[in-house]
This record gives C-alpha cells, structure tokens and sequence, in this order.
C-alpha cells in the first residue's frame, strides 16, 4: 500500500518530465506557434482569421479542451488538426506555454 | 549670424540634392522583413537592396500598395498600422495606428484615398493618401448589427472599393466619389465564410473565395443588378476536404486570358475556371494545397507555392497544356512569388532561409540571392498601375 501511494506520488512528476519536449525540438515548436499558428492567429498570436491566443483569452478554457483543439482541430472552423505533426505532450506543452504568454 | 548660417543650411541643403542622383522607381521594390518589423527596398535591374526602413511594427501578413507615382509605399501592418514609406529617400513620412487587427488595403483608381481592411473592429477605414488623415469610416455590420471581419478588400473603376464580410457572408461595393460620404451597396447571403477575395485586372469580375462552402461569390460589376452569382458552385462535392494549414491566397489568381486558374482549398489541385461560362474547365494535381497561384505577366506560366507542410517547394504549370513542367526546393518556407514587371525573373521569399531568391523564369536557374529577415511578401513597383493590387 505505501509502494503505491508513493508510486501516485512519484507519477504526476515523472509524466510532467516526459511531457516536456527536448530543448530543440522546444525551439521548433515555437518557431511552428508563431509563423504556422500565426498565419490565422497572427505572429504576435493577437488574433487574426483565427482568435487570439493570449493568455488572457485561454485562462478560461479548460486546458484539455485547449489541447483536443490542436490536436484534432474543430470541425466545422478553419481549425485544422495538427495531430500530424504534434504529439499529446507536445500539445499539452503548447498550452501551458500558451497560458503563460511564452510563445 | 543668424541669416548665414541659415544660407550655408540652405546651400547645404542644395549641394545635397545635387549629389543625389536621379532616379527612376519602375525597377523598385519593397520586402517584407516580417520578423524586424522591416522593409528592405531593392532594385531589380542590378538585383540589389539598396537600403531599410525600420519602425513598422508586426509586418506578420503585411501587405502594401503603391502611390499612383510609384514612390510611396502604403504598407498594411497586422497590427492596425498604416506606414507610408519613401521608397527615394528610404524612410517613413506617415504612419497611423487605425486599428486594432488588420489584413490589408487598396488604393483607388485616381490615387487620392487608401483603404484598410479591418478585423478588429470589423471594416474599412478610408484615409487621404497625401496625409493619412480619416476620410471615412465604414464598420462591418450585418442586418442583426453583429461585426464581421472585413476580407478581400480591392479598388475597383469608378473610385470604388470592393470588399467582403467574413463571419456575415456579404459582398459590399462602396463608390467613394464623393469620399466622405461613400455610396454603399450591400450584397447580402453570397455564400458562408468568404475568406480573400480578388478582382479581375480590367476592373470587372470581383471574385470571393468561400471557406465554409465549395464555390467563389462572384459579382460583375459592369452589371451590378444582376446581384452576386455563385461559381464552381460544389466544385468539390462528395470529395473530403484535407485540413487546410494556412489560407490560400486570391490576390495572385492567375487569370490567363479566357482561363483564371485558382487555388482549391484543401485539395492539392488548381482549379482550371472558364472566364466565358464560369464553369469548371479542369483541374491540375500539384504537390500540396496552393496558397498563391501567380501568373508570369506573359501568362505562358503559372507559379505556385504551397501551404505548410509542403511550404518548401514550388512548382511551375505551363498553361498551354496545364502541366506541370518544373518542380525544385527553393528554400524553406517559400511564402510569396513576385516576377519582375515583364517577367523575366521570379523572386521568392524563403522565410526560414532569411532569403529572397531571383530566378530566371525561362530557364529556371538560380541568379542571385539577398538576405531578409524572414522574409514574407515582395512587391514591386508596376502594381501601381494594376487595379487590384
């Protein structure tokens, strides 16, 4: 019973160290945020075609929702997915960094 | 004392005038440097950027129009700036901030007034192109009053500016005569989502590019009664549309003649329209889903670029046969094409590559290269004299 409560402890940090991508593939990922999501959503991610994804738009959007929104897009809306090129972590990084404003 | 020195500043002032050599601006141009809020002005005669003009803010998706003289540039930021820049003297005379949010502009027919289209909040705004002071306000409100992203926005014969409702689905024509006071006509319903629009270059046949249905919203404008037509309507039916990476482009559709070649959205296909019957005339595969589809001026050929991922990669289509006759790899992230004012050569933007590329346009090799901060669009000083661009 205590190997499993400290297994669940252990967890949630061991995933978060998966989830975060390697140092050069960060920098894609942001080169990819900013000039492909920008296209619609403009560089400086204000809005454009596309709504804004500054912070202060996203901090009331639950996080999984954001992050079902960039893998599978929304249908019906120019948001495409973007499953092939992202992996679920990846994803999920883009989001925290969205809600942060570090893109 | 007073009197001398002012005479030594004017006689300075003269010197310098004349050692300024004298120049043209039909072999100018301006890039884009949409990562340093940048334009580089460049020559094409001697293939060479001949200096910068900083301070413009986010260029990302910055376009631009020319005076009717070809010396000022009209560059439309993504951030609601207006900057008129001094392609002789190479810097900024004029610079409003209109908006919150905007896509680009035209200027009109006798060159007096430019046009901003807006996304935030949602319309045109007119100013006077010697001064950059509002002429007029026109939001982009549908029936119900709801604001609407205003794309597509052309000039038009008749001092008139065209231009279209993204989220209400219209086509407004505004004939800007008398300027302050704009005539409007509303063309409600012409289709779900238009998202870029283009005009024919004798000033005719505004066509808007509809994303949220197959088709383009097309309207005569020699024949304004007859209202707004639907064209290549379902061109796609039945068939899955692939996710769409970046929005194609509708300025640069080609129109050949009898022939205007457009860029399916989501499909790797340009799309072959008869200009006679407005009917489908064919359709040509290409690498990826095209973004602009450019004419060279000669209209023998037909450049294209793609959207991400295929966005290094561009292909030539001979318009005779409609095939494809070359294909190569400029660079990464080719985002725009511009051929020289008789067609001689292309330039290219490879954005990721911080490079513009110059080729000849007959025999396809590579002549020369010149550094940009990712580089976005090129513009060159003959669309001073093209409606529509």
């Amino acid at each position: 019973m205590k190997l499993i409560v400290a297994l669940l402890l252990i967890m949630p940090a061991g995933l978060a160290l998966a989830a975060e991508p390697s140092e050069a593939r960060q920098k894609e990922i942001s080169h990819l945020v900013r000039q492909d999501c920008g296209s619609c959503h403009g560089m400086s991610l204000a809005g454009g075609l596309g709504l804004p994804l500054r912070p202060e738009a996203l901090h009331d959007k639950p996080k999984e929702s954001l992050v079902a929104t960039i893998l599978y897009g929304r249908p019906g809306t120019a948001m495409p997915p973007w499953n092939p090129f992202l992996t679920e972590s990846e994803a999920e990084w883009i989001v925290e960094m969205l809600l942060k404003g570090q893109f | 004392m007073r009197l001398l020195s002012s005479l030594f500043a004017a006689l300075f002032l003269l010197q310098g005038c004349a050692n300024a050599p004298l120049r043209g601006t039909g072999d100018l141009g301006v890039v884009i440097e949409r990562g340093a809020g940048r334009v580089s002005i460049v020559e094409t005669s001697g293939r060479s950027v001949l200096g910068q003009v900083e301070g413009l803010g986010d260029l990302s998706h910055a376009s631009l129009n020319y005076s009717r003289d070809g010396r000022y540039a009209y560059v439309f930021g993504r951030d609601g700036g207006l900057t008129k820049v001094d392609l002789l003297a190479m810097r900024i005379v004029g610079r409003v901030m209109q908006s919150g949010n905007s896509i680009g502009g035209a200027i009109s027919q006798d060159g007096r007034l430019v046009a901003v289209a807006n996304y935030t909040p949602g319309g045109i705004k007119v100013f006077d192109a010697a001064t950059l002071e509002l002429v007029a306000d026109v939001p982009a409100l549908d029936e119900a009053g709801r604001p609407s992203k205003v794309v597509g926005l052309v000039d038009a014969p008749g001092n008139r500016f065209v231009w279209s409702l993204f989220e209400a689905g219209e086509i407004w024509v505004g004939d800007f005569r008398t300027p302050a006071r704009p005539a409007l006509r509303k063309y409600r319903h012409v289709g779900k989502e238009p998202y870029d629009a283009m005009i024919t270059a004798d000033g005719r046949y505004y066509l808007a590019g509809l994303f949220g249905e197959d088709g383009l919203a097309m309207l005569d404008l020699w024949n304004p009664d007859a209202g707004v037509v639907r064209v290549l309507d379902g061109y796609g039916r039945g068939e899955q549309k692939l996710p769409v990476y970046k929005m194609p482009h509708l300025e640069g559709w080609a129109a050949t003649g009898n022939e205007l070649l457009v860029p399916a959205v989501g499909r790797h296909e340009v799309l072959v329209v008869d200009q006679g019957s407005w009917k489908e005339a064919g359709r040509i595969p290409v690498h990826g889903q095209p973004v602009f589809v450019v004419a060279r001026p000669d209209n023998r050929q037909v450049w294209v670029n793609f959207a991400f991922p295929h966005n290094d990669t561009v292909q030539v289509i001979d318009v005779p046969s409609r095939k494809v006759v070359h294909t190569f790899k400029p660079g990464k992230a080719v985002l725009h094409i511009e051929f020289t004012p008789r067609g001689e050569h292309a330039w290219l933007s490879a954005r990721d590559d911080h490079k513009v590329l110059i080729y000849d346009s007959e025999r396809f090799d590579l002549l020369g290269e010149l550094p940009a901060d990712s580089p976005s669009g090129i513009f060159f000083t003959h669309r001073a004299h093209r409606t529509g661009l």
